[in-house]
């Protein structure tokens, strides 16, 4: 677009972008705040004499958090569910996903209705608890992969993408002797990663951040992932909620350790995120524009 | 999507083999039978962890006893649901879950219009970049994330948000166990962190606008605030309809986990929902029945509303969501 150059579409320039950096900032200062909190020590919070930089640089809480295995235990179990969730959600939903793409398939239109059936109207919390329980996986980690393996959303982008991919070259790998699952795998996979990787990400954070599975299905505390400590740490040990579990004569955590729990939940996805930035913004679009 | 099924429906016309003899579709299926295996996972999936729970919504009509099962259970009609509405309780909640769902209507809803118009209107890809990296990050963040940030700054234990209320001569607030800040809370957690992601599809459609129409406008003399009012907005209204028609269907439906995070003995009253009762009741007291009653309920009037806004839409002419 050509650039406005009035006095007036100068004025309406700065205003625009001083609003829009004062909201960027709003979204980040409360992260800021909380990384710089972890680094310092509690005195130092309590004291209130940092905002952003700490006055006095302080490994502590970090030392602290890390002295005890809890943490390293509940990082294990959110890695491994997310690692393997999302390989296995994945593998299943881009199956299912090209089998649906394929036009020529008897009865698509009938499962891709069930599909899309499930988005408007589902069971709910209780009878999906009583699913699950019935088929054993209460306090197992399937429990928080297998109840949420497929999301249709996602399994919807991923077949829109395949069906925009030339009906031409699954015919000639077809001549040349491959079969459908060569050619999704040898063919189809490779054409799509960016929205492969798009959909990956989305699988990845969801498991990441894995929190109702795990206080729906998961008794046993020692199997907790992350999310369900980090709540426990935070929410609970503020002593808001008197009928909490925790027992009374515990000192809840102070402020310091309580912000690097809060560091070490979120860094994962701070650290994947830069990379993965521009690819699912394209692919979320690809997805929203028809559903 | 629309355009690839009326292909895919044109195509028996124009082959004059006769499908309905059964051997061709025999083998049809038989040629495609690798695709079948690989839908086994998916449906498989879907039949039980999706299907098998709406088959389960009939314990709502059964005093439902775990050891008994649904075959076993006595039948009891609609006994939960008229329990649901002579329950003080469970008017409280439906009060509480719409007073919530209309302030996301009404102070969530427009903010990523808003966010995606100013953004859109940015010159310089850098910085239009820059800006989205940072207001989509907070999306990527869980709700215990988001929750426990929130409580780290608001506590009165030191706690950002009292010590600059201090600092200004007001007094703190205990902001966590006072439930009249409980809905402002909600409501600024939810923009903080979805607002940004939002923008997504508003700045797609914004995108497939013909620069021409601008430039028209600019021939007619058009300053910036007119050029967004006569030509962005009207160009992004079926979007906005759109995604208040899914808004609307998801009414009841506020999201467990912020909402559970957020509730504490003090603030129940204002803070607690149907999804956090369903739990309560459902799993800590065992009351199953009366539980998935109250979810079947949550269900079906989801289903009505998004029925009956995108029945509403059409009417209208607009295009609705299916």
């Amino acid at each position: 677009m050509v650039e406005d150059r009035s006095i007036g579409g100068r004025i309406f320039a700065a205003v625009n972008f001083t609003l829009l950096a004062l909201i960027a900032l709003v979204t980040v200062l409360p992260f800021i705040h909380v990384v710089a909190g972890s680094f310092t020590t509690s005195a130092e919070i309590a004291a209130s004499k940092f905002v952003l930089i700490p006055k006095v640089w302080s490994f502590e809480a970090y030392k602290f958090i890390f002295s005890t295995d809890t943490i390293f235990k509940a990082m294990g179990v959110s890695i491994g569910v997310t690692l393997i969730g999302t390989l296995f959600s994945m593998f299943i939903t881009a199956l299912m996903a090209y089998g649906l793409s394929r036009r020529d398939l008897d009865g698509r239109n009938v499962v891709n209705f069930l599909v899309v059936f499930t988005m408007l109207f589902h069971g709910g919390m209780i009878p999906t608890f009583l699913v699950v329980k019935e088929l054993g996986l209460i306090d197992s980690y399937a429990a928080l992969i297998l109840p949420s393996a497929i999301s249709a959303f996602n399994m919807i982008i991923l077949k829109n993408f395949f069906q925009n991919i030339p009906e031409g070259l699954e015919e000639s790998a077809k001549i040349d002797g491959c079969n459908d699952f060569g050619i999704l795998f040898r063919i189809v996979l490779p054409l799509s990663m960016p929205a492969i990787a798009t959909i990956s990400l989305f699988y990845a954070v969801t498991y990441w951040n894995t929190y109702m599975s795990a206080i729906l299905y998961l008794d046993d505390s020692a199997k907790w992932p992350i999310q369900v400590l980090l709540r426990q740490i935070v929410v609970l040990a503020s002593g808001m909620d008197h009928s909490s579990t925790l027992d009374a004569a515990v000192p809840p955590p102070d402020q310091a350790i309580k912000m690097a729990v809060i560091v070490v939940a979120t860094l994962p996805i701070l650290m994947v995120y830069p990379f993965l930035q521009k690819h699912f913004a394209k692919g979320a679009m690809l997805g929203s524009m028809k559903g | 999507m629309q355009e690839v099924t009326a292909q895919a429906s044109r195509v028996p016309e124009l082959k004059p083999v006769s499908y309905k003899s059964s051997s061709e579709l025999k083998k049809r299926l038989w040629r495609n039978k690798y695709l079948y295996v690989m839908l086994i996972p998916g449906v498989l999936f879907f039949v039980l962890f999706k299907y098998l729970p709406m088959y389960g919504l009939i314990i709502s009509f059964q005093d439902y006893k775990p050891y008994q099962g649904i075959t076993g259970s006595e039948w009891v009609g609609m006994e939960h649901f008229k329990r649901l509405f002579t329950e003080p309780d469970f008017l409280n909640i439906l009060g509480n879950t719409l007073i919530l769902f209309g302030m996301n209507i009404v102070f969530y809803f427009p903010v990523p219009i808003i966010l995606a118009l100013m953004l859109n209107e940015l010159r310089g890809t850098f910085f239009k970049r820059f800006f989205q990296t940072l207001v989509y990050l907070p999306h990527f963040m869980s709700w215990v994330i988001v929750v426990s940030i929130t409580y780290v700054m608001v506590t009165m234990d030191g706690g950002i948000i009292n010590e600059l209320l201090i600092y200004f001569g007001f007094e703190p607030i205990n902001f966590l166990l006072n439930p009249g800040w409980f809905r402002p809370m909600y409501i600024i957690q939810i923009i903080w962190r979805e607002a940004g992601w939002g923008t997504i599809i508003y700045l797609a459609s914004i995108a497939a606008i013909d620069p021409g129409l601008y430039e028209a406008a600019r021939m007619d003399g058009a300053g910036r605030l007119r050029q967004i009012w006569h030509i962005t907005l009207p160009a992004i209204r079926s979007v906005i309809i759109t995604l208040l028609i899914l808004k609307i269907g998801s009414v009841l439906d506020l999201g467990f986990e912020h909402v559970y995070l957020m509730l504490n003995s003090m603030n129940r009253e204002v803070a607690e929902i149907i999804d956090t009762y369903v739990y309560t009741a459902g799993l800590r007291q065992g009351q199953f029945s009366y539980s998935t009653a109250i979810g079947f309920f949550k269900s079906v009037i989801g289903l009505i509303m998004v029925m009956s806004v995108n029945k509403l839409s059409k009417k209208m002419g607009e295009e609705g969501v299916y």
